[in-house]
Order: C-alpha cells, then sequence, then structure tokens
C-alpha cells in the first residue's frame, strides 16, 4: 500500500458537527449494504466498506447539488433511451436540478450501485423502502446502475468511459463558463484501462480545472489484489505526469476528505483516496483475497454475518 | 459521361453552413486536414477541440458535450471511429442516443493506406447497433446536403463522407432526402441498388446495358438506416430477373445483407447478387485497381447481369464510359492517403 501523506489540520478542530454527521452517514451505508446483503445472500460489501466515508462525503457535504425536497419514489423502467424520444429521465433527477451553480456527480464504477442507493437514501434523495427495488425485474434500481438508475446520470458499467464522458460535461460547462465542479467518483481497477489515461491527458490539454475526481483505491478488483492482477502504483506519480493536482490521502479520514475537495486548483483535481476493503466489517478479512462480491458459502457464514449485523445497529 | 468535379466538397460548405450553428462543434482526432476541416478550425477556433490521436476518449467527450446540449460533429477517418471505440461508441453514444455526428472518411477501399484504413464493415457493425443512423454520401451534391439531414436526426448518426475530387453526379437542387432512394432509371427484367461511389461506378454500364435492350431498375440508396423506404421495396418488386446489390463495403452486413433483409420480409423472390468485397479484407492499392481486383467494378456490374438473365451482351470493356481515374496525389487531399 503505498503511503498516503496525512494532511496538516487539526483533527480536533474538525471534528465539527459536519463530521460528525458524515460519519452517521458512512455508518448507514455500511448497515445498509450489509443488511441487504444478508437479506439477499449477497452483495457488493467490501465496495461499501471502502468507499463509505468518500460517498458520505460527497453526498453529504462535498457536492453543491440543488435541494430536493422529498425523496424520491424510484421510477419503475420504462424503456432504453430511443431516437428522438424525450420522455426518459436520467438518475440525475436524484441530484437535484443541474444548474450553473451546481455541481454534478458522475459515478463511474457502476457496480457500486448499492453503495450509493444507500448514501442517496442515507442523504434523503432516494426513498428508504429504495432497496425493496433493488435487482427487481421492471425496477431501475438494477444491480450494475445503468443512466436510468438513481444517482447515475451516465452509463459506465463498461468501466473507464465516465471520466471522458465526465470530460465533455466539464467542457460544454466551461463554455458556457459555469461556476459548477463536475465530479468523477472512480474506482482504482479502472487505471488499468488505456481510456483513463486518454482521459487525463485531454482533461489537462482542456484545462478542464472545475473536473474533479476522488479515487477508492482499495487495491482489491474482481480476480483479487490488484498487485496480483495487474499492478497500478505508482498511481500518484502517474497522475501527476499528466499535468494533474493530485492529493493523496486515507480515505477514511474524513476531514481530510473534506479539506481536499475544497482545494480550488489550476489543474484538475485528483483525490486518490487510500482505503480499507473490510473497514467497519472485520468478519469480511476472512474472505480474502477475494473480495469484489459477498456470497454466503452457507448458512454458517450468514448467521456470523447475521451477528456482525446485530453489532452494527447496538 | 462526365460529371463536375468539386475540389474538397465539405471544407467551405461546412464553414458556411455551421455559421449559424454555434452548437455545432467540431471534434478531431488528429487528421485535420485530412478531413476538411483544418479552414473549418481556423474559421471557428472556439467552437474545435483537437482530441488527438485517442479516439475512445473523444467519444466520450464527445457524449458529455451532447448531453449538455452542444452537438459534436467528430472528423476522422472511418476505421478510426467504430473499430477501436466501439464500446465507447456503444455505451457513451449510443446507448444515450445522443446528438453526435461521426463524420467518417475514407469509407470502403478507397484509400490505398490499406487495411489499416479502410473501412469495410463499418456498415455492418453500426448496422447492429441500435439507435445509430447511417448515411452514405454518393457525390458533392450529397455531402453538402448530407449536413441538413443529419443535424435534424434527434440522434447518433454516422456518415460514410467523401472528400478530395468527388463528381457532382446529382444535381444541386436535388439534395439529399433522409430515407429516400434515388430512382435513377426504372425498367422490369433487373434491379440494381446502388450506394457510395458504387452508384458512379454503376452508371458507367448502365446505358451500354440499356442500349443491349436490359430492362433495368436503378436506384441509389444513401440512408443505409433505417432501411424502411418504400421505394426500394416498390422496385424489389418488380424485378422479374434478379436483384443486384453494389457496394463499396463487405458484402456482409451492408446493403446486400439491408436488401435481402427487405426482400425476405416482403415475399420477393428473386435471385440476389451482391457486389462488393467477399467475405475478404483489401490491401493499399488504387480505388481503381482495388475495384478491378475484388470485382466490385463496371464489368463485374455487366458479368451479374449477364448471369442473371442467363445470356452474354457481348458489351466489350473499351465501350463503357472512361473510368474515372482518382488522382492519389491530388492537391485536393491533405496527404496522399
Amino acid at each position: 500500500m503505498a503511503a498516503f501523506q496525512p494532511l496538516s489540520h487539526d483533527r480536533e478542530m474538525a471534528m465539527t458537527e459536519d463530521v460528525k454527521r458524515i460519519e452517521a452517514i458512512a455508518s448507514g451505508i455500511r448497515r445498509r449494504v450489509l443488511q441487504h446483503s444478508i437479506a439477499n445472500n449477497g452483495g457488493y460489501m467490501s465496495q461499501a466498506c471502502s468507499s463509505a466515508e468518500l460517498l458520505s462525503c460527497l453526498y453529504g457535504g462535498v457536492l453543491n447539488f440543488a435541494p430536493l425536497g422529498e425523496p424520491i419514489d424510484p421510477p419503475s423502467f420504462i424503456g432504453v433511451p430511443a431516437v428522438g424520444v424525450h420522455t426518459y429521465k436520467t438518475g440525475q433527477q436524484f441530484h437535484g436540478a443541474s444548474g450553473d451553480q451546481y455541481d454534478r456527480l458522475i459515478s463511474s464504477p457502476a457496480h457500486y450501485a448499492l453503495v450509493i442507493y444507500a448514501a442517496l437514501i442515507e442523504t434523503g434523495r432516494l426513498r428508504e423502502d429504495g432497496l425493496d427495488h433493488f435487482n427487481r425485474d421492471g425496477s431501475t434500481v438494477e444491480m450494475i446502475g445503468a443512466e436510468h438508475s438513481p444517482g447515475f446520470e451516465t452509463t459506465t458499467g463498461s468501466l473507464a468511459q465516465a471520466l471522458s464522458q465526465a470530460g465533455g460535461i466539464a467542457l460544454a460547462r466551461k463554455l458556457r463558463k459555469e461556476k459548477g465542479n463536475t465530479w468523477v467518483f472512480m474506482s482504482d481497477g479502472e487505471f488499468q484501462e488505456g481510456q483513463t489515461y486518454e482521459a487525463l491527458q485531454a482533461a489537462k490539454f482542456h484545462g478542464l480545472d472545475k473536473l474533479r475526481v476522488i479515487v477508492d483505491v482499495n487495491l482489491n478488483q474482481c480476480d483479487g489484489p490488484m498487485d496480483t492482477v495487474m499492478k497500478i502504483e505508482p498511481l500518484a506519480d502517474r497522475i501527476r505526469a499528466f499535468g494533474w493536482d493530485v492529493t493523496v490521502l486515507d480515505g477514511h479520514d474524513i476531514p481530510a476528505i473534506l479539506a481536499a475537495s475544497k482545494v480550488e486548483t489550476k489543474s484538475p483535481h485528483m483525490l486518490l483516496c487510500y482505503t480499507d476493503p473490510v473497514r467497519g466489517l472485520p468478519i469480511l478479512e476472512e474472505r480474502k483475497p477475494t473480495l469484489h462480491y459477498l456470497r454466503f458459502t452457507g448458512a454458517d457464514e450468514r448467521a456470523k454475518y447475521e451477528k456482525a449485523y446485530q453489532e452494527m445497529v447496538k | 459521361m462526365s460529371y463536375e468535379i468539386v475540389a474538397r466538397p465539405h471544407q467551405q460548405n461546412f464553414i458556411d453552413w455551421a455559421k449559424d450553428k454555434p452548437e455545432v462543434l467540431v471534434l478531431s482526432a488528429d487528421l485535420t486536414n485530412s478531413c476538411e476541416v483544418g479552414k473549418w478550425r481556423d474559421t471557428y477556433p472556439d467552437r474545435f477541440f483537437s482530441m488527438g490521436m485517442a479516439e475512445q476518449n473523444m467519444l466520450g467527450f464527445a457524449a458529455g458535450l451532447a448531453r449538455e446540449g452542444f452537438e459534436p460533429w467528430l472528423h476522422t477517418f472511418s476505421v478510426f471511429l467504430y473499430r477501436r471505440p466501439l464500446d465507447q461508441l456503444q455505451m457513451s453514444v449510443a446507448y444515450p442516443s445522443l446528438k453526435v455526428r461521426l463524420v467518417g472518411f475514407l469509407p470502403g477501399i478507397m484509400t490505398p493506406g490499406g487495411v489499416t484504413h479502410q473501412a469495410i464493415e463499418d456498415i455492418a457493425i453500426i448496422r447492429a447497433i441500435p439507435n445509430m443512423t447511417i448515411l452514405e454520401v454518393g457525390d458533392a451534391t450529397e455531402a453538402e446536403s448530407v449536413l441538413d439531414v443529419a443535424h435534424k436526426v434527434d440522434g447518433p448518426v454516422y456518415i460514410r463522407m467523401l472528400r478530395g475530387e468527388v463528381s457532382r453526379i446529382f444535381p444541386t437542387s436535388e439534395p439529399f432526402e433522409f430515407n429516400t432512394a434515388r430512382i435513377l432509371s426504372t425498367g422490369t427484367d433487373l434491379t440494381l441498388i446502388s450506394s457510395g461511389i458504387m452508384t458512379e461506378e454503376a452508371l458507367r454500364a448502365i446505358p451500354l446495358l440499356q442500349e443491349r435492350g436490359v430492362s433495368i431498375s436503378h436506384l441509389h440508396v444513401s440512408t443505409m438506416k433505417p432501411f424502411t423506404d418504400p421505394r426500394i421495396i416498390a422496385a424489389l418488386k418488380t424485378a422479374k430477373s434478379g436483384v443486384i446489390t453494389m457496394e463499396n463495403h463487405s458484402i456482409i452486413g451492408g446493403l446486400g445483407s439491408a436488401v435481402a433483409e427487405v426482400m425476405a420480409e416482403n415475399g420477393i423472390s428473386a435471385p440476389l447478387q451482391r457486389i462488393g468485397l467477399k467475405d475478404t479484407y483489401a490491401h493499399g492499392a488504387s480505388q481503381k485497381y482495388l475495384m478491378a481486383e475484388y470485382e466490385m467494378d463496371a464489368p463485374a456490374l455487366i458479368r451479374a447481369v449477364e448471369k442473371a438473365l442467363g445470356k452474354k451482351l457481348n458489351i466489350d470493356e473499351s465501350e463503357l464510359d472512361q473510368q474515372r481515374s482518382v488522382n492519389v496525389h491530388s492537391s485536393a487531399k491533405a496527404e496522399a492517403l
């Protein structure tokens, strides 16, 4: 694991009400994903453990989204986009109306959908019972989010396409001289794809300084630890070489994430958040080295997770 | 028959056309002058974006721009718009049905650049992608008027474009009409359906065939998808002795296949001969050489007609109109590709 640079800030001072609130959101994300995984005999659990603080920071404070009013009921699937069809609404509606001053969030690893739905519920954007529709026929609350799914503005399940899409959105917003930032949430595995580096060079070349990327560097992927699949380090050096501003930090350190997200940079800014894929759920450690998807081996294991859940909600 | 030769039909026309359309942007992948948009870049520098040799990313940027209300017109060679970035074309552009215009140059065997530069299966692949519209221009008039047609499509469009020295076959008063074939001649023995540059090639042989008493319907098709033009169905129904398709493309998945589908779906029974690349890659050589080598030229059409009719027409190749030799080193092109 690459060393992260602890930001010099006063931890005591930073433990504000905001941080406590975001901590509660992060706990809620882990709790909801665990509960759902137990009920459905599986889920993308390690992704919730690694990214809970990142998504809670984004949805809980970093992103300047238009107010939503009431949480939205997830719509039923009404069809795919088609030529000349404009009845279609993307999952962007859960982020509120877009506008000059507002931020945008394009989530790249679409298999984090369950975690994103949980974050939307925890921040009052998706109705509490939204997860009841998860992976149900005819629902938009799909297992791998597409652009009709809550919280998804684009279709990114084929990984490493979101940064380019967001680059186009950020370029359009730059042409319109908009003030809001365009954020991209990425996973580290996507730094194995060549398109990511094409997007990095283009974002710098076109001066997209309002493009912000936050990466869940959990160093794990479908086949196992990334070091055994395809190394991506030294990641920060690679990205800096493309002219980006890079901040390396502990992805569970809420004050550090909040501080880094506020930094104004002259180049596109990437927050490389090193995370622990079993954080908050230590029994996941037993599943190593393959953490990508939690499918219980039997009733015994399920019972262990049920027990962990009871501990969590105590 | 000799036609007016128009040098760089796209170059100034696209500048004039885009003048009052501030939403129209150009994205280019290092083939700017080769795609006749160098002057466009110099005229509208704020609307031109160089994306470098990185087509996967270019398609993603185009998608983002289109989502925000801009209309990006991507200019590069056809091959680079769908081969390497096929997943990006599908997931970033086609699935959300965004108004992205893919202007692809050097379709088929039009370049001595060889197999890497020859888009011989682009229609086959893009036809299978939902939400895509495919347009193919056959002359200078269509190269000019395709802009309006593509602009009106409320979804992604792929254009097989022509550049350099281009014949004007159709009068400027008869612009490209969406999903409407041009009926170039009517007859009852055979129906010939051609597209792109193959129409000019077919027109070399048609007068001789007619002189020999062959009654032939000839349609020029420029909308490859959708392929629902009732004129095509009607012309196929009149063909007593057979149907011939002629395309600057593989015979698998392109015009020939589309015609076969329409015939089958409409219960039209006639032998179909497909002129085009017969499931083979080509190589780097002149257009004229390749058209003869792969039996995609006027003599190949005559042989197909003879086969359909079951008789020799005794047409000597010297009777054919001179095939227009495309000058590889023409000053109307940025390079010899």
